[in-house]
């Protein structure tokens, strides 16, 4: 960006003037620089923070944490910053900015691109690079010879020759101009990034992300109801959900079992069958960790996993009243997982925290845990209770929590697969453990232009940071003893850039054009000779 | 994994890691004498004088820095370039055999990024070597590269073991191999602002021609150095970022999520483009853009280490 623009040292008074001082301001390099340090600097907390957005469990522990600083915060959206409309304000005006100062850049740009290269000053040798020649061709072949050359090397070139000054009769000059693509691809640039936050606002109002837990042997039905977790855009509505579904088949897991990083995951891989649409025929697929499917537009990510234990209750008459997996959710890297059992149909209802430790191990600092994430010794850990499971107060609760407010604990007890915990209000069989992944299903109709936008930006940038934009010019005169004097003088217009090599490519084609001329002039001679002798 | 064989390929490319570090400790220590040492006996000679000639030789007017080879500085300073040569090469077959060991390429964990970025450093200190004189540069991109590999050694080092299945993806040699030339050259160019800082300072007091910076290029030159590196290193970053994008598509559902590793990124990207205005922007120019450039390389570090090890990030695969 130029910084050339007058700044003005206070603000007019007047409306009119006060709006143009504040347009000049704001789409001056000063500003954007400011605005550039404020956007890094506004997007650091968002890095510290826990973000509604990645980790809204995590939001909610830290605001109960911090009853002071923690809604407070919230309130001035520190826990979605990049949501915020103080961080909105930053790259909007950013981006004002940019377009301010972009745009009028481009006429001027369009204008040089089609208007020749300025005459040649009068004093070349006050130029950044000089260098001065004598040759023994006349000035006008010099010129001619040279502009040919350098149009041929794809310099912008003008010719002409100096008005008698002073009694000075001058000569003939050559002004050239190469490096244009140093702005255009500026400006490009520019532009792209432009598009890039189209790409972005409209992926996020026309598309939507869903995410669910399926359990092995279970499906999933692409509607809103199914879905765990859903965000759609503004624009986004349930119509444009495609109706497909799967089933998880099957789940494949491995971990690391040498000594070297023991426990770390080494392969996930779901099995599914995949149905388009309601009644058509299913087809099996397989989805993995950097490997989704696409169905109708959107896109199936794998994204995480954990057990789901299962178990049998029956009342205290003997009735069995629930009989199902439960998706318990890891705690930490050897999943330890948590999960929550409720069984409103019961009387008296009865719930269920559970531990699930897919290897087992306990110790008097962490109590009982998991040591290894595959399920080489799985047992559970439970904690049951009756009464009021609350389901009725008409507050929505959270599967994975049991409220305990209005029942009384029955006792704790661990139990290892096929065990069963009989007490006076019935029993629970640990029957063993399936698997389930969790899927995000996503569709996002900006994404391909924010590629394309961002490639564009990413080659237009190296094109313009790599190119150097300057000028030459030679003037080639009579130095009244019968050679020409040959000037050559570069000015970089880039920032700190050298010229001297072009200066120095410029004498070497004025000198080439000689050295060719006596060649063919000796060939001409040695014909003439070889004429002679026969 | 742990059969012999591959235990000997393990301990060889540690013994290679070992070797590099001490060539480059003998580099540093020959760079460091050759820095205190560096008072210049040259002149600085500007061929101005023959402007005038009408007699037919070429005379371009170039400031040339004719320093006289067989200072001793200089000898210390060509000797140290030397070993960084060894040190580069040794360091190179080092990681060459802990790819061979892990089967993969060898950016699976903070260990292997850390001695990667260091090999970056070099490598883009040595590939700018072959087209100018930076034997000013080497102790200030020697020591970097040297703390990086001590910390890898002593605090990062990790068995070689599988890539965990979210790295499991060509995007890993795309996307690490442009983070780690940038890594290079961002250190490359922080290194030169912060000499340029200094001897823009020396210069204030007029100092410029004595005392252990002597044989360090004047400000200007420093300045156009780090942008030059910029200049290169800034559309490479972006596109590091670009691929990274890419790859979370793939592998997450999203293109862009603000993770804390993607919002560095994103804060390292608009500090260098900071800079690059700076140097367009009058007043800014300078030292000014010389801290930018420093603040920018300390954006990146943070990324790197802050957010492997202590936030609890997507991008958590330190391996610690």
């Amino acid at each position: 960006m130029s910084d050339t623009r007058v700044e003005a040292v206070a603000p007019p008074l007047d409306s009119q003037g006060f709006l143009r001082w504040a347009w000049r301001q704001l789409t001056s390099m000063r500003v954007a620089l400011i605005l550039l340090f404020a956007l890094a600097v506004a997007s650091v907390p968002g890095s510290i923070l826990p973000q509604r957005g990645n980790n809204p469990l995590l939001v909610d522990e830290w605001i109960d944490q911090q009853p002071t600083l923690g809604p407070l915060l919230d309130r001035l959206g520190f826990f979605d910053v990049y949501g915020a409309p103080w961080f909105a304000a930053i790259y909007l005006l950013l981006f004002v900015s940019l377009i301010g100062c972009v745009l009028p850049r481009v006429g001027h740009h369009w204008k040089a691109m089609r208007t020749p290269p300025p005459i040649a000053p009068r004093n070349l040798d006050r130029m950044q690079a000089f260098s001065c020649e004598t040759v023994d061709d006349a000035p006008a072949d010099v010129s001619s010879h040279v502009s040919g050359e350098l149009r041929r090397r794809g310099w912008r070139v003008r010719t002409g020759s100096d008005a008698a000054v002073d009694g000075d009769a001058g000569g003939v000059w050559v002004s050239a101009e190469k490096g244009y693509l140093r702005e255009t691809g500026n400006l490009i640039f520019h532009l792209a990034l432009v598009l890039i936050l189209v790409a972005v606002a409209a992926g996020g109002l026309f598309g939507w992300r869903g995410n669910v837990i399926v359990k092995e042997g279970n499906g999933f039905s692409n509607t809103l109801t199914q879905s765990d977790a859903w965000g759609g855009g503004r624009l986004a509505t349930a119509d444009s959900i495609p109706p497909f579904s799967f089933a998880l088949d099957d789940f494949d897991v491995e971990f690391e079992r040498s000594e070297a990083q023991r426990g770390a995951p080494r392969l996930f891989e779901a099995r599914v069958a995949l149905q388009n649409e309601p009644g058509a025929g299913a087809r099996e697929d397989l989805i993995e960790v950097n490997s989704p499917i696409s169905v109708a537009g959107a896109k199936v990510f794998l994204v995480g996993h954990g057990y789901a234990p299962s178990f049998i209750v029956r009342d205290a008459s003997g009735d069995v009243v629930f009989d199902d997996d439960v998706v318990f959710l890891p705690q930490d890297g050897n999943f330890t997982s948590t999960g929550v059992i409720k069984i409103p149909d019961s009387d008296p209802q009865l719930g269920f925290r559970g531990l699930f430790l897919p290897t087992s191990a306990i110790d008097d600092i962490r109590g009982p845990h998991s040591v290894f994430p595959d399920a080489d010794d799985p047992s559970v850990f439970l904690s049951a209770w009756y009464g009021d499971l609350g389901l009725a107060s008409g507050v929505p609760q959270s599967i994975y929590s049991l409220s305990t407010d209005e029942m009384e604990q029955i006792g704790l007890r661990a139990l290892v697969p096929g065990q069963v915990w009989e007490f006076a209000q019935g029993e629970i069989e640990f029957t063993g453990w399936t698997r389930w992944s969790s899927f995000q299903i996503a569709f996002d109709p900006g994404k391909e232009a924010a590629l394309v936008a961002s490639v564009l930006a990413m080659l237009a940038l190296t094109v313009s940071l790599f190119t150097r934009r300057r000028r030459i010019w030679l003037r080639a005169r009579d130095d009244e003893q019968g050679s020409t004097l040959v000037g050559v003088a570069g000015l970089s217009k880039s920032e700190a850039g050298d010229v001297s090599e072009d200066v120095r490519a410029v004498q070497q084609i004025a000198a080439d054009h000689i050295a060719g001329r006596k060649a063919a002039a000796n060939e001409t001679t040695s014909n003439d000779d070889r004429k002679s002798e026969q | 994994m742990t059969d012999g064989g591959s235990m000997s390929l393990a301990e060889a490319s540690n013994a290679a890691i070992y070797a590099t570090m001490v060539t480059l400790t003998v580099a540093m220590v020959l760079f460091a004498a050759s820095f205190a040492s560096g008072r210049r006996r040259t002149t600085s000679s500007s061929s101005v004088a023959s402007r005038e000639t009408a007699e037919g030789s070429v005379a371009v007017i170039d400031r040339v820095d004719t320093a006289v080879a067989a200072e001793p500085g200089r000898r210390l300073a060509n000797v140290a370039m030397s070993l960084t040569w060894l040190a580069t090469g040794l360091l190179t077959v080092g990681l060459v055999l802990r790819g061979l060991w892990a089967g993969r390429v060898p950016w699976g964990n903070m260990y292997e990024f850390s001695i990667s970025s260091a090999w970056g450093v070099l490598v883009v200190f040595l590939v700018l070597s072959t087209r100018r004189d930076l034997r000013w540069l080497g102790l200030f991109v020697v020591t970097p590269a040297l703390l990086t590999l001590g910390l890898a050694v002593t605090v990062l080092y990790t068995e070689a073991a599988q890539l965990v299945p979210a790295l499991k993806s060509y995007w890993l040699v795309i996307h690490v191999s442009a983070a780690i030339i940038c890594a290079g050259a961002f250190t490359v160019a922080a290194s030169a602002a912060a000499l340029s800082l200094v001897q823009s300072r020396r210069e204030r007091r007029g100092l410029t021609w004595q005392g252990v910076m002597a044989s360090t290029p004047s400000t200007e030159k420093l300045q156009t150095f780090t942008s030059r590196i910029i200049a290169f290193a800034f559309p490479l970053w972006t596109f590091a970022v670009i691929a990274g994008a890419i790859w979370a598509e793939n592998a997450w559902g999203r293109y862009w999520g603000w993770d804390p590793k993607e919002t560095w990124a994103f804060i390292t990207w608009v500090v260098y483009a900071a800079y690059l205005h700076a140097r367009s922007t009058a007043g800014w120019r300078g030292n000014r853009a010389s801290w930018i450039a420093i603040l920018g390389l300390v954006t990146f570090l943070i990324n790197y280490f802050g957010v492997n090890i202590f936030v609890n990030s997507l991008h958590s695969y330190g391996g610690l």
